[in-house]
């Protein structure tokens, strides 16, 4: 157990530090890109003033307001306090929202539409590519190529083909949004059946694409694990297939948690891409719109929100592995 | 090496990609040889004209010789093509609901059901139930089965620039037709135009070049910057490795494709070339490469022949590239077919939201998959504008990955079926 609380606090340790540069660098980047969204908002708010000082007392409002007018370091630590504090401040595309109300009413569509999906698609995909390991033959054959086509297919292309072929063609599913557009969110079965045929699209987009993936990487794996001296030696002793090919996808297992973990953080840039095809008012289309609005406490508290996501589940996994399997924490113990 | 490539080369995983993946290339390469047009230049007044082959009106009613050809079911192919199987349902829909009983109405007989459709029809007259937009239908129809059953020829006229009097000709008899090969003006649009009039086949061809051009760049810088920096933290070890890590870490916690998102932003539209967005997806994908070679580094550090060179007083440098570079080159070699084909993607992703190469110069895949979007050639139907270019990223960047697990059946015999 000892053993196991230094690689618990070696790691956090790293994870920590992690955090802080991640933080630094999410406030830092989206502050580097030209163009001024205070000017943005006084434009439009001051449209057909004329009078030049009223202007400039407006700008000087806001500027006072979002703190934009500080040097640098200064709105740093001014962040940070904040931040501590819970508040994000506001939107700047989106004013008067606060980033917090912004990000409240986008995170929950995109946990609910790729945490199912993310997971759904590795459990089928590593599934499949166990059997194919397996069973060989014919079913390989054909699950092999095609899970080689549909991980190469990009996301949106894969969001795309569905929504012409379900969507448009046969007319089966909503083609863009995240419920009717007639509707206002609330907890009424109407809007709760909406919400479930618009998620249908986007949901079986993502978990298509990590089948593809998944299956081909258990496969390898497995099949590696099948050729495996322990393997031969269990036949050779007369223990029961059922028996032995248990431990074999446990061992094979082991690698793709942590490709979960990796996936995790690339699904997002992926989701990006998928919510803006089917319009889906998720933490995607969030940062789309903040990026192209210039606005910095937006970009700033979704990237940091998708950072802490990563580092969590990145972390969680890094433990859970550690306990699984006792040779990483050797490994890690002995640097 | 050259038993390395013999090997390589009878993987049929290998040789299937290898192959799709040179077919690409030289289509990109021969087919601008032969069809010289410009991939940019607009030619239809309109957008999304349906993929075929279009021969000039003018020049068949103007062709000197007119050949007559009596073929049986030429009239009835002519009424087919105005009036299908839809519209006489239709028909007799109106039909049945002006009055006319069904059991009279046979919708195979075209000259009794036009000439019941002729005496019936009254466009004015209203029918419950029925929206506007069917009325328009029906109103459409009735203009087009106009005249449908008569035989006579089409007159030709033209202005007469004294008077400004028509004058006649010549006829076109239903029987006249034109040998395709005596009309000067023929273009074929083997997959029509696109939003802005552009013939989609040259556009595609010239934007998988430039696509695979921007994979190339993306590719190798990536692959350099990981390479360099994965040799040196797995070789080097200590500080540097520390360093590196952490710098991999970093990109790990940020997605590099929302990094991606604001450096193409900040950048501006105006200054966005394909070269340029090649880079920064170069810089910013080298992180898993860099992580792959270290471990690969890591596991050769203490090798006899490394220790060896070591004892012997070469270089750093000298024992990474004759004693560590060769023996990772098979896997490096992959790594870079991977980003390849993943940078080929992130420019098609970033095209998509509309921070792409600026649209102006060059086609890219992503773009014409931007334009096909924002013009809504999927929800219209215009299926030759989007389906097309998605098959063919599709296509580059399955024959890339398979070419990639043929290597590394090769390279890693245990995986081998």
């Amino acid at each position: 157990m000892k053993g196991y609380r230094k690689y618990f606090l070696n790691k956090l340790g790293w994870f920590s530090v992690t955090l802080v540069a991640a933080f630094l660098l999410n406030f830092i980047l989206p502050r580097l890109m030209p163009g001024d969204p205070v000017a943005a908002i006084v434009a439009r708010l001051a449209q057909g003033m004329s009078d030049a000082t009223g202007v400039q007392a407006i700008y000087q409002q806001y500027s006072d307001l979002f703190g934009t007018n500080k040097p640098m370091h200064e709105q740093f630590f001014l962040y940070v306090r904040n931040v501590a504090r819970g508040d994000f401040g506001f939107s700047f595309s989106q004013y008067p929202r606060t980033v917090a109300d912004v990000i409240a009413s986008s995170i929950w569509w995109t946990l609910i539409l790729q945490l199912p999906a993310i997971l759904v698609g590795w459990l089928i995909g590593n599934f499949l590519g166990a059997l194919a390991a397996y069973r060989k033959g014919i079913f390989d054959k054909i699950l092999m190529p095609f899970s080689i086509f549909a991980s190469g297919l990009p996301a949106f292309g894969m969001a795309i083909v569905l929504l012409v072929v379900l969507g448009v063609n046969l007319g089966w599913f909503p083609t863009s949004g995240g419920y009717g557009f007639d509707m206002i969110p609330n907890r009424s079965w109407d809007f709760l059946w909406s919400a479930f045929v618009h998620y249908q699209l986007p949901f079986w987009s993502i978990v298509l694409i990590i089948i593809g993936g998944q299956a081909i990487g258990m496969r390898s794996m497995a099949i590696y694990e099948l050729n495996a001296d322990y393997v031969k030696y269990a036949r050779f002793m007369g223990i029961k297939d059922r028996k032995i090919l248990r431990y074999v996808f446990r061992n094979a297992m082991l690698p793709q948690i942590t490709g979960l973990a990796l996936s995790i953080g690339t699904m997002v840039g992926g989701a990006l891409v998928a919510e803006t095809i089917f319009s889906y008012p998720g933490l995607g289309s969030t940062i789309l719109t903040a990026v192209k609005g210039g606005d910095y406490p937006l970009i700033s508290a979704t990237a940091l929100i998708i950072t802490l996501m990563v580092l969590i589940t990145t972390f969680i996994i890094e433990m859970l592995y550690g306990f699984i399997d006792p040779r990483i924490k050797a490994a890690q113990s002995e640097d | 090496m050259k038993h390395t490539l013999q090997q390589v080369f009878r993987s049929g995983k290998f040789v299937v990609g290898f192959s799709i993946f040179v077919a690409i290339l030289l289509i990109v390469i021969i087919y601008p040889l032969i069809i010289t047009d410009s991939p940019l230049e607009i030619i239809a007044q309109g957008t999304f004209f349906p993929p075929g082959i279009y021969v000039n009106a003018y020049d068949s009613i103007d062709s000197a010789t007119h050949y007559t050809l009596k073929l049986d079911d030429a009239a009835a192919k002519r009424i087919a093509s105005k009036l299908n199987e839809d519209d006489r349902l239709a028909m007799q829909e109106w039909l049945v609901a002006s009055g006319i009983p069904e059991n009279e109405i046979d919708t195979a007989d075209t000259p009794k059901l036009l000439d019941q459709w002729e005496n019936n029809f009254d466009p004015k007259k209203k029918i419950d139930g029925m929206t506007n937009a069917k009325r328009n239908y029906y109103i459409r129809l009735d203009a087009s089965v106009d005249g449908i059953l008569s035989t006579e020829g089409a007159i030709i006229a033209a202005k007469n620039p004294d008077t400004g009097a028509l004058e006649e000709k010549g006829i076109i008899e239903q029987s006249d037709y034109v040998n395709v090969r005596e009309v000067p003006n023929i273009r074929v649009l083997l997959l029509g135009t696109d939003n802005f009039g552009r013939d989609v086949l040259t556009e595609l061809v010239s934007a998988t070049g430039v696509s695979l051009q921007i994979g190339f760049v993306a590719g190798i810088v990536a692959t350099l910057i990981g390479l360099t920096l994965g040799l040196l933290a797995g070789y080097v070890g200590g500080l540097v490795d520390d360093a590196t890590m952490f710098v991999a870490n970093l990109f790990t916690v940020i997605p590099s494709f929302v990094l991606l998102v604001l450096i193409s932003f900040s950048i501006g539209q105006e200054k966005r070339g394909a070269t340029t967005i090649a880079v920064v997806i170069g810089l910013t994908s080298w992180v898993w490469t860099a992580r792959a070679v270290r471990s690969q580094v890591l596991s050769l550090r203490h090798r006899d022949h490394v220790n060896l060179s070591k004892l012997s007083g070469h270089s750093i440098v000298h024992i990474i590239l004759t004693d560590i570079l060769p023996y990772i080159a098979s896997y490096v070699v992959m790594a870079l077919i991977l980003q390849i084909s993943s940078g080929i993607l992130a420019e098609a992703g970033l095209s998509i939201l509309g921070l792409g190469p600026k649209t102006t110069e060059v086609p890219t895949l992503g773009l014409m998959m931007n334009w096909a979007m924002i013009y809504q050639s999927h929800i219209l139907g215009k299926w030759w504008a989007l389906f097309p270019v998605i098959f063919t990223i599709a296509l580059i960047s399955f024959s890339l990955n398979l070419m990639n697990t043929g290597l590394d059946q090769v390279f890693n015999p245990t995986i081998r079926d």
